[in-house]
């Protein structure tokens, strides 16, 4: 019973790797669904409250973010140490919230359901926060949330 | 030994697939979905539109007022954040129909029936241009947490659920009941340095 046939035969089989860019581009979508597109870079450091009763942050679409804080320690040599508002990439005034607002709400399909997210540091003063909300208010963007991180 | 000359196999590629499942529950681990969350709030419109002021009775108004050094008045007297709750509570609620907490009238809602309501209450909250936000957002997060606890009180007693897990209907009832009101008043220079 010689059949130990050392010769032919001894090629793998190609393996079907046809399926293989469908997984990719699945990778591929579920990350792009998943992860939001803007990548603000933060020029203010904050470190949000923590509160018991917060409700998630749905549809990030119709959602835009006011930061408040002080400028982090790279800028701060040359921003001083005072607290700065940042709108998308720069800082800005509580005045130009409501440009801010209107190029943002322009961009949204769903305009009613415009939510401001305010991630605001613990530390900052109210009045900045109250001149803020006054723009807010005059922008009729009035559905706001107060960033904040869960606590038990 | 004249061997026949063999071919190179190719690479057994059928690991691949499980290697990037592999990388994607990897990354499906690690990232947080970066769930965004927060207490939600809504602003007044804008004051121009606020032409009729209401007219609210004293004993309809709680103040809760915060100074610049973050100290916390609520009626009359300074209290700690954890009394807040309490405090704000038994104001909505009105149990024994006091003469100094907010007026009972009754009101018919659906799924309820007729029930004695504090609807023409309000919670004032006013801070100093110095408060610390956090101070501010504890104060809110108290509030918010009494109605909550209300609301969930009610709807166990009525309906033997909690709040979140009634339907729809059966929330707007208990929303009419105990309505979310939580005014905040303009800034004021108190207590404070500028």
């Amino acid at each position: 019973m010689g059949r130990f046939n050392k010769g032919g035969s001894r090629e793998m089989p190609e393996l079907n790797t046809s399926s293989l860019p469908d997984l990719i581009f699945t990778i591929l979508f579920f990350f792009m669904i998943v992860t939001t597109m803007r990548e603000v870079t933060l020029k203010v450091k904050f470190t949000v409250p923590s509160g018991t009763e917060l409700e998630k942050l749905e549809k990030k679409s119709v959602v835009s973010f006011i930061y408040v804080g002080p400028p982090t320690d790279q800028l701060r040599p040359v921003m001083g140490s005072g607290t700065r508002i940042q709108l998308n990439d720069r800082y800005a005034e509580p005045g130009e919230v409501m440009d801010f607002i209107a190029e943002e709400r322009s961009t949204m399909t769903d305009q009613a359901a415009q939510t401001i997210s305010l991630k605001v540091d613990q530390g900052t003063q109210m009045g900045i926060i109250t001149d803020i909300k006054e723009v807010l208010r005059k922008s009729w963007a009035l559905k706001i949330n107060y960033s904040a991180t869960k606590r038990n | 030994m004249a061997r026949k000359k063999r071919k190179v196999p190719s690479l057994n590629a059928s690991s691949t697939a499980d290697i990037s499942f592999i990388l994607l529950i990897f990354f499906l681990v690690t990232t947080s979905m970066d769930t965004d969350a927060g207490l939600a709030r809504r602003l007044p419109p804008p004051p121009e539109d606020e032409q009729a002021e209401m007219d609210v009775k004293e004993r309809n108004v709680l103040n809760v007022k915060v100074n610049a050094a973050g100290q916390i008045m609520c009626g009359g007297d300074f209290i700690e954040i954890d009394q807040l709750c309490d405090k704000a509570k038994e104001f909505v609620k009105n149990d024994a129909n006091s003469p100094n907490l907010p007026e009972k009238h009754l009101k018919n809602i659906p799924l309820l029936g007729q029930c004695a309501v504090t609807d023409k209450h309000v919670i004032s909250v006013q801070t100093d241009r110095g408060t610390p936000y956090n101070v501010y957002f504890q104060v809110q997060n108290e509030l918010v947490r009494a109605y909550n606890e209300l609301r969930d009180e009610l709807s166990k007693a009525k309906f033997g659920r909690v709040y979140a897990a009634l339907d729809e209907d059966h929330q707007v009832a208990v929303r009419e009941y105990y309505p979310q009101k939580i005014s905040e008043a303009e800034p004021k220079n108190y207590g404070g340095n500028k």
